[in-house]
């Protein structure tokens, strides 16, 4: 946010405070709830690389299909394995899958909407062409193009969500972009000798970083999701690498026999989703003064990512 | 109108080039010998060669990409480097399991989806309302496998109601089985898409809740509710319309990995087991017919929303 011109606006002196939005991001039940889990998940991670209850690859045959229970909180599964170390140890995959593929979406999405705004004409509208066309493109399809090449691993995930989302985000930013490229600041800006790159990162990407972050939130969303139908088909995480989705496939065999233990790394899955796409609402919220309660948006459909 | 058929048909057309073009070049350029994964490790160089020689891999790529998109064009989708059985044909043997499979998927998830999203919107701020919008966020945060296996837990192991896993060999020939085996994998699918779009269509009630001619109606004499049914709920049909495109594809992803879960001979599962066989030709043909059918279809709902929606009209 720029500070408000004083002649403009009387009844604020002060420039509102930059961190503003986390206050009111706070306030919202869903921004909460997203805040709790995202941070619950990140915290997990790091505690998993110093600290377990039990050594997730520790097998114990004589101690298979404990009952949820003391020691074993969460019970163990066909060989012995700790269940809860296992979801712990698995939050850290997770972590990685989401911020690689953040990233990912990052670079792909700026570079495209920048592209696709701020060139010329001709440019612009292929990349606009290009874009809508690659919007097609269901993630799913990208991983399994990459996994044909390459065969599986986490980088299947990150690259597939990460190309799928950054079209997603180009589409989503570049037009927002569009918009602030007209206003009086940015063109200030030019008029006081800023060089076209510079003007993009002082005035153009700090104004469109709202919608942007929305969009990174659901991106990540996305790619706990993929990370775990992906694993579960193969084409993910190595089976020496603890993985949600992993689990799942592993417990899967046994599921007529011991059923509940296929719960613990669905909801790990589940709750790491919910908390990503309510915090996505709650930032948009948050951030877009023109978003009131009365004025319903349509939420992102994303399409299903196994 | 005319018009803008025109240019959405070149714009599909684009869309199918561009697609065949990623495809082929993502498979083709970038691997490593084709001809050496296809003889195997224990081949000697002429085996090899012998094999480059056949499909066509000495010539340059250009030209390996015109006959294989003349072939396509020609409804021949290239042949197994593996087994040598017709890609076109097993699709097409395919499509008996994952065809009804999305019919049905897309079926339950719009049957359950909008009656429930016009309600979540209409009792909004209320428990059952509040109770209801929770729901539908929450299922769309559930992994699709892991809705498949505890409907699975549910349905097949403690109540036995329905198959756990497989279709019958003799497949559609007797159709109550074949049915049976595909309510699990379909209820799964539609229920994780219809929460979706049950979100979608709860945003589009509030919406259509505060147009003019809503409160118009209401202003004229109908109770709210007879005024948003018989005149916001049009509104709402077309928006549902509008994402039907979106849905049809999450609903092809989510037969990929539900197909695997119910071991389902279907299209999704073909696409699996050759990826992981690495059967490029294969693939490429599958994932292109794939790709194509979703820039069909979204092509297909444009059109009709165009043509459908009267504002779409005013508008050009």
């Amino acid at each position: 946010m720029t500070a408000t011109p004083p002649i403009a606006d009387v009844s604020s002196h002060r420039a509102p405070s930059r961190w503003a939005w986390l206050g009111r991001l706070w306030a919202l039940s869903t921004g909460r709830f997203g805040i709790i889990v995202v941070l619950v998940i990140l915290i997990t991670a790091i505690v998993a690389n110093f600290w377990t209850p039990f050594d997730p690859a520790q097998v114990n045959i004589p101690n298979r299909w404990a009952p949820p229970g003391w020691p074993h909180i969460l019970g163990t599964d066909g060989s012995g394995r700790d269940i809860l170390s296992l979801i712990m140890a698995g939050a850290r995959t997770t972590v990685f899958v989401a911020v690689g593929a953040g990233i990912v979406a990052t670079v792909i999405g700026i570079t495209l909407a920048a592209l696709g705004a701020l060139t010329a004409r001709w440019m612009r509208e292929s990349v606009a062409v290009f874009v809508d066309i690659l919007i097609a493109f269901p993630v799913l399809i990208i991983a399994m193009m990459i996994s044909t090449v390459w065969g599986g691993s986490l980088w299947v995930v990150i690259w597939s969500v990460g190309i799928g989302f950054g079209v997603n985000v180009a589409r989503v930013t570049r037009p927002e972009l569009r918009r602030v490229l007209h206003s009086d600041f940015v063109l200030a800006g030019r008029a006081s000798g800023l060089t076209a790159a510079q003007n993009l990162v002082r005035h153009l990407l700090p104004n469109v970083a709202p919608v942007f972050i929305v969009q990174l939130s659901w991106a990540m969303a996305v790619a706990v999701l993929a990370e775990a139908g992906l694993s579960y088909l193969g084409f993910g995480a190595p089976v020496t690498e603890p993985s949600w989705g992993l689990l799942l496939a592993q417990l899967q065999q046994y599921i007529s026999v011991y059923p509940l233990s296929v719960l613990w790394p669905g909801l790990a899955i589940t709750i790491t989703v919910l908390g990503l796409n309510l915090l996505g609402d709650g930032l948009r919220e948050a951030t877009d003064p023109t978003l009131t309660r009365s004025t319903p948006r349509m939420p992102h459909v994303p399409e299903v990512v196994a | 109108m005319i018009r803008y058929a025109l240019t959405r048909l070149a714009l599909l057309a684009l869309g199918l080039l561009v697609a065949s073009v990623l495809i082929f070049v993502t498979l083709r350029v970038l691997p490593g010998d084709v001809a050496q994964l296809i003889a195997g490790v224990n081949s000697t160089p002429e085996q090899i060669a012998a094999i480059r020689e056949r499909l066509g891999l000495n010539q340059p790529i250009t030209a390996q990409y015109l006959d294989w998109i003349g072939g396509v064009l020609r409804g021949d989708l290239g042949t197994s480097q593996i087994t040598g059985s017709s890609v076109a044909a097993e699709l097409a043997e395919k499509a008996q399991v994952t065809v009804p499979l999305g019919i049905l998927a897309l079926t339950i998830a719009v049957l359950f989806s909008v009656p429930l999203g016009v309600l979540s919107a209409m009792r909004r701020g209320r428990a059952d309302g509040t109770a209801l919008s929770v729901g539908a966020q929450t299922l769309a945060a559930v992994p699709v496998v892991w809705a498949g296996m505890m409907l699975v837990v549910v349905f097949a192991v403690w109540l036995g109601w329905l198959p756990a896993q497989g279709f019958p060999r003799t497949g559609w020939s007797t159709p109550w089985l074949a049915l049976k085996a595909l309510i699990l994998p379909a209820l799964t699918i539609g229920i994780v898409e219809g929460a979706m779009l049950m979100r979608f269509v709860r945003s589009a009630t509030l919406q259509a809740v505060g147009q003019d001619f809503v409160r118009t109606a209401a202003a004229k004499g109908l109770t709210r509710n007879t005024a948003l049914i018989r005149h916001g709920l049009p509104v709402v049909g077309l928006s549902v319309i509008t994402v039907l495109g979106l849905q049809v594809a999450g609903i092809i992803v989510g037969a990929v990995v539900i197909e695997q879960l119910f071991n389902l001979p279907g299209i999704g599962r073909m696409l699996v087991a050759d990826v992981s066989g690495r059967d490029l030709l294969k693939v490429q043909g599958e994932l292109l017919v794939l790709t194509g059918f979703v820039l069909i279809v979204g092509f297909i709902v444009d059109l009709v929303h165009r043509v459908i929606d009267p504002r779409q009209r005013e508008a050009t």
